[in-house]
């Protein structure tokens, strides 16, 4: 352990992570620890196995080898339902919400798996405080009784976030929150995961640099399936092989992305 | 007129998304209107054998209504809801059997051939207390099984539909090739008495096509009331986005083989109801077509809509009695075309048309309103 970490006690553990896709070692041996309370970031090139990551501890992938531990608790061979009930939730890459739904329907059925049978046979009255909150915090109160198929790509992204929050999960996954969204929208993101940091562990996958020197504070980065270095933003950019695995792909300056055999005409 | 909401934005909105704003009275107002129809208008001016026929086709317009909830709200394709009605439709009319038979007397088809004893199967269904409760929980039993173990094995598309129509096949082959327990395909029929009521009067005969009416309207109530519930969101939820609904918390699993089992025990309702109106049960009343035909009237009617999963069984049922009294095998591709056409002009089948209709109303209203004061369009500019 580097004597930087944190006291907290560690919420997330991965130990020796393997996941193999016929054939094709997606994850290679690979260790993470995030502590209690903690907002990390997961960057990486294409392919990486960042979304593979969230896929396994969310119970999406099975791995071929390694241990997941949820404050102690395996996730490996748990079903997916049951690993949000223990309070991990993520979103997807592409978000998925329901279009047919309204928003504050989307949201509702996010906070309402703990309630039981009989209360999920009752028809929704108003709009529960933890609904509420969660729509009043990703800025929706507004389209609330919108079907979710009307929002605009960051709206839809910003509908995830509160389904998450909906759910109250200690631990949140985020996978790419900011992809496809404009500069504004990233900035109001942002700050949203900045507030929501302050009370739940966060892990974060983003690419953008610029959008990682604004709001990251500790980055994991990933490369072929293992990780490549630890640390804050500044040391992390600053790591020769970072440079090396981001080389020509995505710069400083968010340039198009090359891939790095550079099969560029 | 007045919106209570803003109309929706853009000019394209997804297929069934939220349904145009009408003032809240005009559902209750329709639903009564229709009961009174029923009720009323209908025993009034038809004749007795006609009230006997619109009781039949309710009782398809009945299991129509749990396909609607199974396949429209949930995506399931139950290519095989003959089963369940048939089901319920042999507990009734074993009971009934053993009602004219009498106590410990054996049913006359069980006489004739040559069965001595009282099968096991066959006893408890001479008690009121077993039979009628059995008309639903049976259905709902052998759907909850089977829904339970299909399901979990994240079985679900065309081979859940395939499945369901095997499952159909291979319950007519079972129900024909045990003739002694179950009068094999000429089924069971001649039913004189129900709970002490004499069958073959006329005044009976209105009052189970009364009983149906309102067996419809209850059960399209609770349907509607299930589907605006979180359970009934949640099931859309699973239907648009099964996979998703898992890191919501939920099992899938478990809310959809509880739609499939309600949807049974409607069906199971349903072929209960049809035993004393149409006085017969059969394999051939149920089997592989008459499943597949529900499943089209509830496509022509519109699966997304209760009301239009009725008014499809209805029509169809109506359609085919007046077309194949002059053309008796024109009707089969009749139906067959008309299914097509649906499928491809008009998906959301006839209750479909009628929201369009509805919706195009409302916005020329909207429009006309809007138009002196403003000028410009009602809606709000946002990009
Ligand atoms: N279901 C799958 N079957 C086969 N290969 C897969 C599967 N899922 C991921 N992979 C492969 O595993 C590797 C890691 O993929 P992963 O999606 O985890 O990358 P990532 O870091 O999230 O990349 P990106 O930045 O593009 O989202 C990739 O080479 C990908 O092609
Ligand atoms: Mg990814």
């Amino acid at each position: 352990m580097t004597g930087t970490a944190p006291a907290a006690r560690p919420l997330l553990e991965v130990r020796g992570l393997r996941v193999v896709f016929d054939g094709f070692t997606a994850v290679d041996g690979l260790d993470l620890t995030v502590a209690e309370g903690e907002l990390r970031f997961l960057i990486g090139p294409n392919g990486a196995g960042k979304t593979t990551l969230i896929d396994v501890v969310t119970g999406l992938t099975r791995p071929a080898a390694g241990q997941v531990l949820f404050d102690g608790t395996e996730l490996v061979g748990r079903r997916e339902h049951r690993i949000v009930r223990l309070g991990v939730g993520r979103t997807f890459q592409t978000s998925v919400v329901f279009e047919r739904l309204s928003v504050v329907e989307n949201v509702d059925l996010a906070a309402a798996f703990r309630l039981g049978l009989p209360r999920l046979l009752r028809v929704r009255r108003g709009v529960s405080g933890t609904v509420a909150e969660a729509l009043e915090r990703t800025g929706l109160t507004a389209l609330a009784d919108r079907p979710a198929g009307e929002l605009s790509h960051g709206q839809r992204q910003w509908l995830e976030i509160a389904m998450l929050l909906a759910q109250r999960p200690r631990l949140l996954l985020l996978d790419e929150p900011v992809a496809g969204m404009s500069r504004d929208e990233r900035e109001r993101t942002g700050e949203l995961l900045l507030e929501i940091a302050r009370d739940h562990t966060v892990v974060v996958v983003e690419h953008d640099m610029a959008f990682l020197r604004s709001y990251a504070r500790t980055v994991t980065v990933l490369h072929e399936g293992r990780v490549l270095t630890e640390g804050d933003v500044a040391q992390v950019q600053a790591d020769p092989r970072v440079r090396e695995v981001y080389l020509g792909r995505r710069g400083a300056g968010d340039e198009p992305a090359v891939p790095a055999g550079g099969e560029v005409g | 007129m007045t919106l209570t909401s803003p109309p929706a934005a853009g000019t394209a909105a997804p297929p069934p998304a939220a349904a145009p704003a009408l003032p809240r009275w005009t559902g209750p107002a329709a639903f009564t209107a229709v009961l009174l129809l029923a009720l009323v208008v209908v025993p009034a001016v038809a004749p007795p054998f006609q009230i006997n026929l619109y009781a039949r086709y309710l009782c398809y317009a009945l299991a129509a209504l749990g396909i609607a909830l199974a396949w429209g709200k949930g995506g399931m394709l139950t290519l095989g809801q003959g089963v369940f009605f048939g089901i319920g439709g042999y507990a009734m009319a074993m009971h009934l059997k053993l009602t004219e038979a009498g106590p410990g007397g054996l049913p006359d088809f069980m006489v004739w051939s040559g069965v001595t004893e009282m099968p096991l199967l066959w006893a408890p269904f001479a008690s009121p207390y077993v039979a009628l409760p059995a008309v639903v929980l049976l259905p709902g039993l052998v759907a909850a099984v089977l829904g339970w173990s299909v399901f979990r094995q994240r079985v679900r598309g065309a081979y859940f539909a395939i499945l369901n129509q095997a499952l159909a096949a291979a319950f007519v082959i079972l129900l024909i090739g045990q003739q002694g327990l179950t009068g094999g395909s000429n089924g069971l029929t001649d039913f004189p008495v129900l709970l002490g009521v004499d069958l073959n009067r006329p005044e009976s005969q209105l009052g189970l096509y009364v009983a149906v009416v309102l067996a419809v309207a209850a059960v399209y109530l609770a349907l509607r009331a299930f589907d605006r519930s979180r359970l009934g969101r949640l099931l859309v939820a699973v239907r648009d986005g099964e996979d998703r609904v898992r890191f919501l918390g939920y099992d899938p699993t478990v809310v959809k083989t509880l739609a499939y089992t309600l949807s049974a025990m409607v069906a199971g309702l349903a072929g209960a109801l049809f035993v004393p109106v149409a006085g017969i049960i059969s394999p051939a009343l149920f089997g592989v077509v008459p499943s597949i035909e529900l499943v089209i009237a509830v496509a022509i009617g519109g699966r997304y809509s209760l009301a239009g999963a009725v008014a499809g069984a209805l029509l169809l049922n109506l359609a085919r009695t007046s077309f194949s009294e002059q053309f008796a095998d024109g009707w089969l591709y009749l139906q067959g075309a008309l299914f097509i056409a649906v499928i491809v002009f008009a998906p959301r089948g006839i209750a479909g048309l009628a929201a369009s209709g509805r919706e195009l109303l409302s916005r020329l209203r909207t429009r006309r309103t809007a138009a002196p004061a403003a000028g410009a369009p009602a809606e709000g500019g946002t990009p």
